[in-house]
């Protein structure tokens, strides 16, 4: 037991020896002067960008701001994909009414839709809610319908045979059966949650993380720059991680999952 | 499909001979059926699969059915389950009320759950019949039947397919059915594995009387297990052959040889 714990964390530690060495690396250059102080600000003085924010107060509030808005998108985005997917992987009439047209709006690229939501939203918060749920909707209700076309036939009828009711069936064989699509889904839009978030607060905000990384442009503060793209990238981790870790405990039956 | 019950099941006790003193059959002419087919047909668009099946099985039987494949024998077995209606002709399934008719169908592929552990599988066999601790009791109980009790917490996919064949067995078996289905079970398990589940598929049929109807390819399994062996040939029924041998039976003597060089004859034609 203890031996595999340590065998764990060994392995987690492994992942961030490259990450570590890459930073030494950079404050090296940046010193030796390599790396000029206009092209990239070395890792102390983005530390030190993160310390000064972070007392002020702005660091926290843009954070916050920034993760209701990719959390209010993505409940919206996936809940009506998430109910999609369901419907038209469970009736056909639904599928057949709804799924072409759904299938031709996923052909257009959702940010490029960006003009006509400032032209509809200005730069409200409706404009990012409506971008992030946009680009959530599609991947969850993808996976989901495929998830749940996917689950065998031959257990279905087996829950039938044994006088499962539809809702037996549902909760005891189609939706364990879809689950880890849906989990595939799930991931990939939490990957375009950020990156909507991201292009939509550059382009369209007055506050949260995009809109302070575009300010410290506008004061060429580099160091603030970069501290906002590795903060993106460290929530985009974390909500990977939450995505993982609710896999783990749900697909425990799941081959992949069982421990060796 | 008409479904009439026309003999109550009869309690186990009034049945003559214990379970494990069976005598072979084919049961004394006199023992009550567990289900008749008349003319039953299939059609499916303009291809006749089943064309006048007429079978009348008694209460506890073992019988088994052979044909080549796409003959119609799991045309034939899913209407005896219930899960499709024949074209014409009717099914009547004897004993009382509709659970002391219950039919359970076994397939060739075991059809766990994956994402339920063991015990929850066989569980399913109890749905709308019994709940919580008393379904967990249940199929703890047949799960030692079938050699798996110590497997009850873990899930399917850690196991064997002989050892999930068993457990879907289990499954079909936890409430007790009337009449149990079998759709080449044993198909797709390794030749010593399929001895081993022959094996305990007779012992668990001597305990729990069942009437059992197998579909099987393998004429040797067939005569080790059967009461009665029926080949099915251009959707009629070509043979019907009782294989009165006392059990258990040893693989390979000369008797069994016998009636499975009549089968083997009658399949190909040359009978
Ligand atoms: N739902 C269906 N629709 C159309 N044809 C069907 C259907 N089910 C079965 N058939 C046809 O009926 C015939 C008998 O099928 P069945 O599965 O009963 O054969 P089988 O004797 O069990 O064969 P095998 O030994 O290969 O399992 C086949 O020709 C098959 O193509
Ligand atoms: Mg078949």
């Amino acid at each position: 037991m203890a031996k595999t714990a340590t065998n764990t964390i060994a392995r987690n530690l492994a992942g961030w020896l490259l990450p570590a060495a890459l930073i030494l690396a950079w404050e090296a250059a940046s010193r030796s002067g390599l790396i000029s102080e206009s092209v990239m600000a070395p890792p102390s003085a983005v530390l030190a960008a993160f310390i000064r924010l972070l007392a002020s107060g702005e660091l926290v509030e843009n954070i916050g701001i920034s993760t209701l808005r990719a959390l209010s998108g993505f409940a919206i985005g996936g809940a009506i994909g998430f109910a999609f997917g369901l419907a038209n992987g469970l009736s056909r009439l639904s599928r057949d009414l709804t799924d072409t047209t759904l299938q031709m709006v996923r052909n257009i690229p959702h940010l490029a839709l960006i003009p006509l939501v400032i032209l509809w939203f200005g730069i409200d918060e409706e404009a990012k809610l409506f971008l992030v749920a946009l680009g959530v909707f599609f991947p969850i209700y993808v996976n989901t319908l495929l998830g749940i076309q996917g689950v065998d036939p031959q257990l279905v009828e087996m829950g039938r045979i044994y006088g499962m009711s539809r809702r037996q069936l549902f909760f005891r064989v189609i939706l364990p059966g879809a689950l880890p699509a849906i989990f595939v889904g799930l991931r990939y839009a939490l990957g375009i949650m950020w990156l909507t978030l991201i292009v939509a607060e550059t382009i369209a905000a007055s506050s949260g993380l995009g809109y302070m990384a575009m300010q410290a442009r506008e004061f060429l503060l580099i160091d603030v720059v970069i501290l906002s793209i590795l903060i993106y990238a460290l929530l985009g981790k974390l909500a990977d991680s939450f995505a993982r870790l609710l896999e783990r405990l749900t697909l425990q039956w799941h081959p992949a999952f069982q421990p060796a | 499909m008409s479904v009439i019950a026309l003999h109550p099941k009869q309690p186990q006790e009034a049945n003559g001979p214990s379970a494990t003193m069976r005598t072979p059959s084919p049961a004394s002419p006199s023992a009550p059926l567990a289900f008749s087919l008349r003319g039953i047909a299939k059609r499916f668009g303009e291809k006749t699969v089943l064309d006048g099946i007429d079978l009348d099985v008694p209460q506890g039987q073992f019988v088994a059915v052979i044909g080549k494949s796409g003959c119609g024998k799991s045309t034939l077995l899913r209407i005896l389950a219930g899960l499709d209606s024949p074209t014409s002709g009717s099914l009547t399934v004897a004993g009382g009320s509709a659970s002391e008719r219950r039919s359970r169908i076994m397939f060739q592929e075991p059809r766990l759950l994956p994402w339920a552990r063991i015990a929850r599988n066989v569980e399913i066999g109890l749905t709308g019949i019994a709940k919580g601790e008393v379904a967990r009791d249940l199929s703890l109980q047949i799960l030692k039947e079938v050699g798996l009790a110590d497997r009850a917490e873990e899930w399917p996919s850690v196991l064997s397919g002989g050892q999930k064949q068993r457990v879907a067995l289990a499954r079909a078996l936890v409430a007790h059915p009337f009449i149990l289905a079998l759709d080449e079970p044993l198909g797709a398990l390794d030749a010593l594995t399929r001895i081993e589940m022959q094996q305990l598929l007779e012992r668990i049929w001597q305990q729990q009387s069942f009437t059992a109807v197998l579909v099987t390819h393998d004429v040797t399994e067939a005569v080790a297990l059967a009461d009665r062996v029926v080949v099915i040939d251009k959707g009629r029924i070509a043979l019907d052959l009782p294989i009165p041998l006392a059990r258990p039976r040893g693989h390979g003597s000369a008797e069994t040889a016998r009636f499975e060089g009549q089968i083997l004859d009658r399949l190909f034609g040359r009978g």
